[in-house]
């Protein structure tokens, strides 16, 4: 286990140093000129150059790329050329929006999709599999961002049970700000859970119909002994690949519904700054969420371990 | 936060007070806004949202914009201009603190004129301050401003966001925490948002009606739609989505706005580049353009038919649309008689704003009808500003001057269009030294004619300011003379 865990933090700290350089040289090349964008149209030549040096952009790239790299690993992201405060401080500030936001729709998904497809999968081609499927095919055809506005228009406009978006902040209380992110994170949360349920159910399925279930069964167990004691451990590491994948969209993939509930989040920070090319922000907001994926990733392996005694090689 | 919580509890005490069921008129509003100020510091940026939030309610110049555009007095109460014009003494107004409690006296006048024009200053509008040769404190309350040369443009440029009044002890912080003199003091921001102000109590002049004000950023118009109807803004300034301003005005819960703006919407043309360095393609340009179908089409019918770079609400104003009336025969005809019978290709390069994306294609077609080809590209505005404004790597592209009053960006023959007219420059420095106001008429008058028979860009339209409030909100600016959303003056009614 250890010996197998060592490996994955190996390939976790390689992907995050290829990542950094390929992210960190990808937004470079980005033509467009952060002083430029904050000056308009009317800035004259030398109050450009000024502007230039002091948001230091007049230094060499692999300068640049050092000084941002060894500022990240002693945690200081830099400060932002735009809003001018420190990165970290705006990424810590998003963050208490993203995160929950991002863990809400994910335990939403997650409570619709387990119960859902165990249950379809206990009454394989019964009317409750054809229900779920066909919801679930609705789910996953559906885009999030106009069911999105379908529940703004339902909840916040006619029954005015919610407000149509911005975000009440914790310092009102953990349920209003748990309020305000209740619509958002049921956006997020329905394509999720339709992906969620069905390869919930069909992972189920394979594994109801491997040789070691019919000995189970042969053993006396009855139907839903076996489902629960065998079947459904066995079924978990595609569904688990799932949940971190899906945690990841969640945390990078909530640009579009932070801005249809304008939710001060980190996807709509990332649309801000990629406008303003506050490119220091970006690149640091970027990192942040590969190191949230690959970290994500790491943790699915070692949960993969944990649930299937194969892949933890020798012992 | 503390704060804000023990405001909350006093206003909901004194309304146990005053008696539950009496009806009082609301002191707070929500002002929706659909970009967010990068920082807070009116004099080293461009943004005009920082101005939209600041500008009147807490931040002050010399001189202030009215509703109407008209140049008032502002912290100076008063002026003397010299015989010859190049020395403005102003007279302060006594009593004026700024937000942290420190006076606000000459001192301060000669700080924020100095940093602005300063060599290492980052003032966006550098331009306003130039002709500055001296600002001299003569005594705490008193002024005097020396120019190189007489500008009657001088008061105008002192109203400016760009030229507000700031305090040497609050600089340093100002883009995080502004310190100003307005009836509005900074209370809050979350960043991403919303900023909140507060009444200042120590005002010198007629105090805010309202207590507290917060701006909300909502930058997607089908959101700024539904906080509209959900009644989470109260107002929303710049409406970014004329397609819906109908069901406001038919619903009686709310009142719509629709005013000009200083946005002269215009087809810029690249006069340096061929074939646009040959007046006749520019003039048979000028007659492909149906401005009214572009205005409908882009703009759902809000904006006003423009024929020259210039304000139609402004009272120098000529129409001068029928120089460039709607033909295409006469088009075909000048690009025949320019030596282009087939047409040509160009490029359009588009920045975001709605404006330019859907009004390119529109003129995209309406150019294509007498034999103009256009590749379209759509540029975000870093790019825009990169390759077109500085690398003047385009053929024509579509752009709204949104200064107030910039038709001198004529006269700069380095400007990204490129016009080079000795004519016209000497129209503008005989204007900038022209201080009689009937000179300057006749001036500005004949500005507009020479760029409008020269063809410079395609004139389309003005802006249009197009605003949505709770129909009880009092007080509102209808036209946008600056980038301001003044609160001042704002209040419920009953």
């Amino acid at each position: 286990m250890l010996h197998y865990v060592l490996k994955r933090l190996v390939s976790l700290v390689i992907s995050l140093a290829v990542a950094s350089l390929v992210i960190f040289l990808a937004i470079e090349v980005v033509p467009g000129d952060p002083a430029a964008y904050m000056l308009g149209m009317n800035a004259q030549a030398d109050t450009l150059a000024a502007l230039r040096e002091q948001l230091g952009l007049n230094g060499s790239i692999p300068e640049r790329y050092l000084s941002w790299v060894t500022g990240m690993l002693q945690g200081d992201f830099g400060t932002s050329y735009t809003y001018r405060t420190p990165v970290a401080e705006m990424i810590g500030e998003r963050l208490w929006i993203s995160l929950p936001l991002a863990l809400y729709a994910l335990t939403l998904s997650t409570l619709i999709a387990f119960p859902a497809g165990v249950w379809a999968a206990s009454r394989r081609g019964s009317v409750v599999d054809m229900g779920v499927m066909g919801v679930t095919q609705l789910g996953v055809a559906i885009p999030n961002f106009w069911f999105a506005m379908l529940m703004v228009l339902v909840f916040a406009i006619n029954l005015r049970w919610f407000s149509a978006g911005g975000f009440a902040g914790w310092e009102q209380g953990f349920l209003a700000g748990m309020k305000s992110l209740t619509l958002p994170a049921i956006a997020l949360a329905l394509p999720q859970a339709s992906i969620l349920t069905r390869v919930m159910r069909s992972s189920l399925l394979d594994t109801l119909s491997e040789e070691f279930i019919r000995t189970a069964r042969a053993k006396g167990l009855t139907r839903r002994q076996v489902l629960w004691r065998h079947a459904l451990r066995n079924a978990m590491i595609p569904v688990l690949t799932i949940i971190g994948m899906q945690f990841s969209f969640l945390m990078a993939g909530a640009i579009i519904i932070e801005n249809v509930f304008f939710l001060p989040g980190l996807g709509r920070l990332v649309f801000q700054s990629i406008s303003a090319r506050d490119l220091i922000v970006v690149e640091s907001v970027v990192m942040l969420l590969v190191f949230a994926v690959i970290l994500v990733n790491f943790a699915v392996d070692v949960a993969y371990a944990a649930v299937d005694p194969r892949l933890r090689g020798r012992r | 936060m503390t704060y804000l919580k023990f405001t909350r509890g006093m206003v909901s005490a004194l309304a146990l007070v005053a008696g539950v069921g009496m009806a009082q008129a609301k002191t707070d509003i929500v002002v929706g806004m659909q970009l967010e100020p990068p920082h807070l510091d009116p004099t080293s940026a461009a943004a005009g949202a920082i101005d939209s939030v600041l500008y009147a309610n807490v931040f002050e110049g010399l001189t202030r914009f009215g509703p109407d555009g008209s140049v008032n007095p502002g912290l100076a109460a008063s002026w003397d201009i010299s015989a010859d014009g190049t020395v403005y003494t102003f007279k302060l107004h006594d009593g004026v603190t700024f937000h942290d409690g420190t006076t606000m006296d000459a001192e301060d006048v000669k700080f924020s004129l100095d940093r602005a024009r300063a060599e290492d200053s980052v003032n966006a509008q550098k331009g306003l301050f130039a002709g500055i040769t001296d600002v001299t404190v003569i005594d705490p309350l008193t002024v005097q401003v020396t120019l190189g040369a007489p500008n009657g443009s001088f008061l105008f440029n002192m109203a400016w966001g760009d030229a507000v009044i700031v305090a040497p002890e609050s600089i340093e912080n100002i883009k995080t925490n502004p310190v100003g003199t307005g009836a509005f003091k900074f209370d809050n921001w979350v960043q991403g948002d919303r900023i909140d102000i507060v009444k200042n109590p120590d005002y010198w002049g007629e105090p805010a009606k309202l207590d507290r004000a917060t701006f909300k950023f909502i930058s997607d118009p089908t959101a700024a739609f539904a906080a509209v109807m959900a009644e989470d803004v109260h107002a929303f300034a710049g409406f970014p989505a004329p397609e819906n301003l109908p069901q406001f005005d038919a619903d009686p819960r709310f009142q719509v706005l629709i005013g000009s703006t200083e946005g002269e919407t215009i087809l810029s043309t690249n006069n340096k580049q061929a074939p646009f360095d040959n007046i006749k393609v520019r003039e048979a340009m000028a007659h492909a353009i149906d401005r009214q179908a572009i205005i409908d089409g882009a703009m759902f019918g809000y904006g006003t038919p423009i024929g020259t770079h210039f304000a139609p609400h402004n009272p120098d104003y000529v129409d001068l649309t029928g120089n460039s009336a709607y033909d295409p025969e006469k088009a075909k005809a000048l690009l025949a008689e320019a030596g282009f019978p087939d047409g040509f290709t160009t490029t359009l390069k588009l920045p975001p704003p709605s404006y330019a994306r859907r009004g390119g294609e529109i003129i995209a077609a309406q150019l294509r009808a007498v034999g103009i080809e256009t590749e379209i590209s759509n540029l975000e505005w870093a790019q825009w500003l990169e390759q077109v404004f500085t690398g003047k790597d385009f053929g024509l592209t579509i752009v709204s001057h949104t200064e107030p009053m910039d038709i001198g960006i004529y006269a700069n023959p380095d400007y990204y269009f490129q016009y080079d007219s000795a004519e016209f420059q000497k129209i503008m420095t005989d204007l900038t030294a022209a201080t009689d106001p009937a000179t300057r008429s006749a001036l500005l008058k004949q500005a507009q004619e020479k760029i409008s028979l020269d063809y410079v860009n395609g004139y389309l339209f003005q802006l249009a300011a197009l605003s949505v409030a709770n129909a009880k909100v009092m007080g509102l600016w209808k036209n946008a003379p600056t980038q301001a959303t003044d609160l001042t003056a704002v209040y419920w009614a009953d």
